[in-house]
């Protein structure tokens, strides 16, 4: 997966897909990744501008102060005690005007990542050396993640051994799974595709191949979906009554209805 | 021979706990190699089983930060200059300092019966339960090396803490200190601090794997998260234990090759002092994706930016003492002037992983590796390898050959780079995820892998040639003048090279006008 793909999707997605989505004026569910490519953007900018910086400043004193003949002494200016607080406090706090800066702007990407947005498809994850078992409200169970294009996910997570990490890059968001606790996390597949989740806490031999494909589906075929495939395992009681987690019965109503 | 062994002059014991760390990172180096070969291809390539490579990358990580840099920096170093750049005869406790040393040397041994043991560790250097638990590998040999190197660093910190406080030169107060004397006085403190906590975390892993009991296991009312916040408590110290005393080696460096005083020194102290402070108040950013707490997880991400502050102090002194300097260039400062490259890169691509939400997409990636590799892998280990040039003619009253060192300068510096740098990219690209020997998910990294392989090769060429040039310089070297670098600083000045038992002719005593960087 390209970044630059990634922002091109996310870019056409923002401009098209949105009003498609709005009938009911609610498509102002704001998507963590694309506020991890915007914030991404301004570390950019302001990594390189102090590294641009301080690089550029020290090849060009390493380079100009060459001694001319060995016996040379350096002639640094001797500071006085008005000057080392100046050199010592202005800087700090331009360095954290910065980390200020950074933080506040991380922070409030920290609440959209935390906050789920209400009305979303919840799941139920669990990992074990090294498979990824995914439930549904209805008792469905999967080992490939599908989820309803146009609807955020929250997945509900724990581990049956030891700690795994739940890791979407598309959607650019990390979770551990680890036995006795359950961690969430929430993503929102705008548009319908494909792509992977992976293992990012070492778990054993086959870490790097405890992988599972991630499906984000149009309303009706993911409904379809989960109606038959709850067919297998039982359809059990919980099946439709629970209602923040169990989807749409009516596939019309779900996509007209993102809150 | 035995009076190596027996030896408790700190020269001698800095001399072997210099030749244990460079074996350490020989070894760890030999399976970087390996590392970076099974991941030239994806799926299975030079390893015969996925837990091949995971021993071998539990023995890189392990090695090279227990058995190479906080024993190069806090051993060798430690033990070779402070006596001397004090003025001192030897360390307080010299028995205490051959124990420390000796200790040191069985983690060493007992971290390399990984490679004849049967089922040897594949936990990785951050050892995890459940996993390091339940796994059928040996997680004891991995207790006993952080016992044994662990114990013997709380001895050296004990040890050397007591020698800078009661040992200096009559008349040397502490604003004449050289740099790296408070670089190592901070370290060391941080390390007598949290080192403990370490040592408990993993006896209590040992308990659990052998003992049965239930620290960490949760169906028994225990609790994994404890490990890991126990863990970091001490890890993430512990790159301040390598941070400083590399920062003061560079600045020893730098100072001397410039001839210019550390710029601002007294905030530069104040700078050191202050990573103190905020170092016990940050290890959560380890912990962004492990399901701790929201509140703590934002509040550690302030703390973790707020690093920025003691450590832009401390690079605004060493952007400052090369201005207006006057720069010879030998291979120790090809190293010290890679360094500011390197810290800048280093340092600043923490900003991301410091940033909470950031770390949420990079956290598990091949950027970590590239960030940590940058600051700590090349940038620390780069300031012992330029110290082990600067103090060449100390050790050995031997000059080392300058153009072998220079050329195997570049293929280090060029080496790292190639090989890190599509590490960045492929993390933030693909999500290219840390410790996968296998990547076929993720095809499109493979021709970056190919170019960081063809770094490493490139780097282990330079270490090779590096390592030849020491050995070969330390017997058939010529003469050394006694104060090559001219340097004001007292191990130069006052003492022959290299220095006999004792150190001094006659105790040096210092004027309140003397510091160690008035050049002349
Ligand atoms: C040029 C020499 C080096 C190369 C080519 C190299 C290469 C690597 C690679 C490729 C990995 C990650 C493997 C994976 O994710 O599967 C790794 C991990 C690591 N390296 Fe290095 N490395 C080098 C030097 C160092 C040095 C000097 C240090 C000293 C601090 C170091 C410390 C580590 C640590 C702590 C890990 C993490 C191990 C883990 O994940 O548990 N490396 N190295
Ligand atoms: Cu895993
Ligand atoms: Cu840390």
């Amino acid at each position: 997966m390209n970044i630059g793909p990634a922002l091109r999707i996310l870019g056409a997605v923002v401009l098209t897909a949105v009003p498609a989505f709005a009938s009911g004026g609610g498509a102002e569910i704001a998507d963590p990744a694309a506020g991890w490519d915007e914030l991404w953007k301004h570390f950019l900018i302001d990594v390189t501008l102090i590294g641009g910086v301080f690089g550029a400043v020290a090849l060009y004193w390493l380079f100009k102060y060459r001694a001319d003949n060995i016996n040379q002494v350096g002639t640094g200016p001797t500071i006085t005690r008005a000057q080392m607080f100046g050199w010592a406090l202005i800087p700090a706090f331009i360095f954290m005007a910065d980390d200020f800066y950074l933080a506040a702007n991380g922070w409030t990407l920290w609440n959209t990542y935390r906050t789920v947005p209400k009305d979303a498809l919840e799941v139920k994850v669990t990992g074990s050396m090294w498979q990824w078992n995914f439930e549904y409200a209805n008792g469905v169970n999967s080992d490939v993640l599908k989820v309803q294009a146009g609807r955020p996910v929250v997945l509900r997570m724990t581990s049956d051994d030891v700690a795994h990490a739940f890791f979407l890059p598309k959607y650019r968001v990390t979770e551990d799974l680890m036995p006795g606790r359950i961690t969430y996390l929430w993503f929102y597949p705008k548009e319908a595709g494909k792509t992977y989740v992976t293992c990012v806490q070492f778990c054993g031999a086959s870490h790097a191949d405890m992988s599972a494909d991630v499906e984000a589906l149009p309303a009706e075929q993911f409904n379809n979906w989960l109606a038959s495939a709850g067919a297998k395992p039982a359809p059990d009681a919980s099946g439709g009554q629970p209602a923040p987690a169990a989807s749409g019965e009516q596939p019309g109503g779900a996509s007209g209805k993102a809150l | 021979m035995k009076e190596w062994i027996f030896t408790t002059d700190h020269k001698r014991v800095g001399i072997l706990y210099l030749i244990g760390s460079m074996a350490a990172f020989a070894v760890a180096g030999i399976m970087a190699l390996l590392i970076r070969a099974e991941q030239f291809n994806p799926g299975l390539g030079v390893a015969s089983e996925p837990t091949q490579y995971n021993t071998w990358l539990y023995f890189h990580g392990a090695a090279m930060i227990l058995g190479f840099l906080i024993p190069g920096l806090t051993g060798w170093a430690a033990n070779y200059l402070i006596p001397l750049m004090i003025g001192a005869k030897d360390v307080a406790f010299p028995r205490l300092n051959a124990l420390s040393v000796w200790l040191f040397w069985m983690g060493i041994v007992v971290a390399l019966l990984t490679f004849v043991i049967p089922d040897p560790p594949d936990i990785m250097w951050t050892g995890y339960p459940p996993y390091s638990v339940k796994t059928a590998g040996n997680t004891a040999f991995y207790v006993f090396t952080v016992h044994l190197i662990g114990f013997s660093s709380i001895l050296g910190a004990v040890n050397f803490i007591t020698t800078i406080i009661y040992m200096r030169a009559p008349g040397m107060g502490w604003k004449q200190l050289n740099v790296f004397v408070w670089s190592l006085l901070t370290g060391l403190i941080i390390q007598l601090i949290f080192v403990p906590v370490l040592a408990a975390a993993v006896t209590l892993l040992l308990f659990d794997k052998y003992l049965g009991t239930h620290f960490f296991d949760a169906s028994a009312g225990g609790d994994t998260l404890l490990y890991q916040n126990l863990f970091w408590f001490y890890s993430h110290p512990a790159v301040y234990v390598i941070f400083l005393p590399a920062m003061g080696l560079l600045f020893e460096i730098v100072s001397t090759m410039s001839k210019n005083r550390p710029f601002n020194y007294n905030a530069l102290v104040a700078g050191m002092i202050g990573i103190v402070f905020i170092s016990g108040e940050v290890w959560v950013h380890h912990l962004f994706t492990s399901g701790m707490p929201d509140w703590i997880r934002v509040a550690q991400m302030v703390t973790t930016l707020m690093i920025s502050v003691p450590v832009g102090i401390m690079v605004m002194s060493l952007w400052g003492t090369i201005y207006k300097g006057s720069i010879t260039y030998n291979t120790a400062m090809y190293y010290g002037a890679s360094c500011f490259l390197l810290l800048l890169l280093g340092g600043l691509t923490g900003i991301p992983l410091a940033m909470a939400p950031l770390d949420l997409h990079i956290h598990g990636t091949s950027f970590v590796h590239a960030h940590f590799h940058f600051i700590m892998g090349i940038f620390a280990a780069f300031t012992v390898f330029g110290s082990v040039y600067f103090y060449f003619p100390k050790m050995t009253g031997k000059m080392c050959n300058e153009t072998l060192g220079k050329l195997s300068f570049w293929l280090n510096f060029i080496g790292v780079n190639v090989t890190f740098w599509p590490l960045f990219y492929i993390g933030i690209a693909f999500g290219m995820p840390r410790r996968y020997y296998d990547y076929s998910r993720i095809p499109e990294a493979t021709p970056y892998h190919h170019i960081a392989t063809y770094g490493a090769i490139m780097v282990g060429l330079g270490i090779t040639l590096m390592l030849v040039n020491w050995v070969y310089s330390a017997i058939k070297g010529p003469k050394a003048p006694e104060n090559p670098w001219r340097s004001a600083s007292l191990e130069w000045t006052h003492a022959v090279s290299p220095p006999p038992h004792g150190n001094f002719a006659s105790p040096p005593t210092v004027s309140s006008d003397w510091t160690p960087y008035n050049y002349k």
